[in-house]
């Protein structure tokens, strides 16, 4: 591990996006477009106030999943994933440096996702907002976290597109908003409590009936954020110096 | 600059019975070869000789099926070597979406080379008038050079560079080809693979590449003389025509090529050639009318 490699790639991954401002644009604001269009689907019904709370992790996760694989896909293509692996660049390091700088954008664009939720979508959270920010965040890094182990597990952007629908789309299948997981069939319950958006969503579930406590609240994120890390460990274990 | 280890040898890279398959196919079979510390190596060969292949294998980013490949007296791609050994590939390896500054920038801090550098590459790669735009706005020239700068950061003692003249115009390309002798001229070792002849006669040594095989290994002068040609591109063509014997068993003083020599050429293999020799072939040299190449 080397701090200042792994910063100077943060920057750099930083210093991309900001001369690319269609970007910043779509990322910060799709979530929110995305969970108002859910809102008024729902207009005349309550069941916004119900599903609200899982629409703020589920819209950040996807799209920081896309966005965090298609940017370590295009350093492979284009030869610089390469050139930095012959480099003294720790695999690690170039992983982490991806998830800083896109954990920092998912913090903007949480931000964003959750103020329009409550006070534009008028979204009903009856615990504290700064949990339920916390969770979103956590969530949204873990989308960044499993794009950047999508990307460093596939050989070849086609491997790279797929793992959205292996890893991502189950994981919300599964995770209580289609069904309650409870009544699940059992060995499908037993998957989904191990899947990390279940976590998310039973976290941000409990904040807006404030139905549980701060403490356990807190332990759903750390589930989150032990997920965020084994990613990152597994990408960079997976990820290869040589190559056929 | 030059490792005391090495010195005694005299070579920078040192390349014994290297086979590298890619999809499935042997690209490299039994590859042996030596690259002179502090000299140009010219690594010359149609498209699909294996040059590519060979040279990623020297940097250590290539699964390499057996053999062994020794920089600077260190096994291929092992960590010290990752801020002595540059590799500039094919195509510009940089981000379009940063400037010129921006890309140098990030690079040098990955090696740990001092900030200094910086300005110094963009000075010898004459990308000062262009520092502050997109890597993406520029030409494809450009965009080599800026990939070329990056290689320069933290000078290392072997450049692997892979076809770095490839579409530039003939002045840029002399300019280029003098920039090389400079870095040459301060110690370090260059493997430039090209697969335009007549830039051969810049080098010290030429490795001519054919199918994955070593055709010859020697100097310009040398490889004239024995083939009884003026021009890289003939000598590259009546070797072939040959079945060539090889060269570098001429100079018993270098142990490994020797070895390398002792091997038997399957001359079959040899003795044809087909229009991919070269792009600027004529048509209808004699080596045409060989029978079908083995590929």
């Amino acid at each position: 591990m080397n701090l200042a490699r792994t910063f100077a790639t943060t920057g750099r991954v930083l210093s991309q996006i900001r001369h690319d401002p269609r970007t910043i644009g779509l990322l910060l604001v799709v979530p929110s477009l995305l969970i108002g269009l859910v809102a008024w689907i729902f207009t005349d019904t309550d069941v916004f106030d119900q599903i609200g709370p899982a629409m703020i992790a589920l819209f950040p996760f996807i799209v920081m999943f896309l966005v965090t694989s298609i940017a370590t896909l295009r350093e492979r293509r284009s030869g610089t994933l390469e050139r930095l692996l012959s480099m003294p660049m720790g695999r690690g390091d170039f992983l982490l440096g991806y998830a800083l700088a896109f954990g920092l954008l998912a913090v903007a664009q949480t931000a964003i996702a959750v103020s329009f939720a409550v006070w534009v979508c008028g979204l009903d959270i009856t615990g504290s907002i700064w949990l339920l920010f916390a969770v979103a965040v956590a969530d949204a890094v873990l989308g960044t976290a499993l794009g950047l182990l999508a990307s460093a597990f596939a050989r070849t952007e086609f491997q790279v597109v797929q793992f959205m629908p292996l890893l991502v789309l189950p994981q919300i299948l599964l995770c209580g908003i289609f069904i309650p997981r409870d009544q699940l069939p059992p060995v499908l319950e037993t998957i989904s409590e191990w899947l990390p958006l279940s976590f998310a969503i039973d976290a941000l579930q409990a904040v807006a009936a404030d139905s549980e406590s701060a403490e356990w609240i807190l332990s759903k994120v750390l589930v989150i954020v032990a997920w965020i890390v084994g990613s990152i460990v597994l990408g960079s274990i997976t990820l290869r110096r040589r190559t056929p | 600059m030059m490792n005391s280890a090495d010195a005694a040898t005299g070579a920078a890279v040192i390349v014994d019975d290297l086979h590298v398959k890619r999809g499935g196919t042997a690209v490299l079979d039994g590859l042996s070869l030596a690259v002179p510390s502090g000299a140009i190596v010219g690594l010359l060969g149609p498209s699909g000789s294996g040059k590519t292949t060979l040279m990623r294998s020297i940097v250590g980013v290539q699964v390499v099926a057996s053999g062994s490949i020794e920089v600077l007296g260190l096994p291929a791609g092992s960590a010290p070597l990752r801020t002595r050994v540059a590799y500039v590939t094919q195509q510009a390896s940089v981000y379009d979406d940063l400037t010129v500054r921006q890309n140098l920038a990030y690079f040098r801090r990955v090696l740990g080379a001092p900030a200094s550098d910086v300005d110094r590459v963009i000075e010898r790669t004459d990308l000062g008038t262009v520092v502050d735009r997109l890597v993406g706005s520029l030409s494809g020239g450009q965009r080599g050079r800026v990939s070329l700068a990056a290689a320069l950061l933290g000078e290392p003692e072997v450049l692997v560079l892979d076809e770095p003249t490839v579409g530039l115009d003939p002045v840029l390309r002399v300019q280029l080809w003098e920039l090389f002798r400079s870095l040459a001229d301060d110690g370090a070792t260059l493997l430039v693979s090209s697969h335009v002849m007549d830039e051969a006669k810049r080098c010290d040594r030429l490795l001519l590449m054919r199918d994955g095989e070593l055709l010859a290994d020697d100097t310009v002068e040398g490889l004239l003389a024995f083939t009884g040609t003026d021009d890289v591109e003939t000598a590259f063509l009546r070797l072939i025509e040959r079945g060539a014997p090889d060269l570098p068993s001429r100079e018993p003083d270098r142990p490994r090529r020797a070895r390398h020599a002792a091997e038997p050429e399957e001359p079959e293999h040899l003795d044809a050639a087909d229009g991919e020799v070269s792009p600027g072939t004529s048509p209808g040299t004699s080596a045409e009318s060989g029978p079908e190449a083995t590929r």
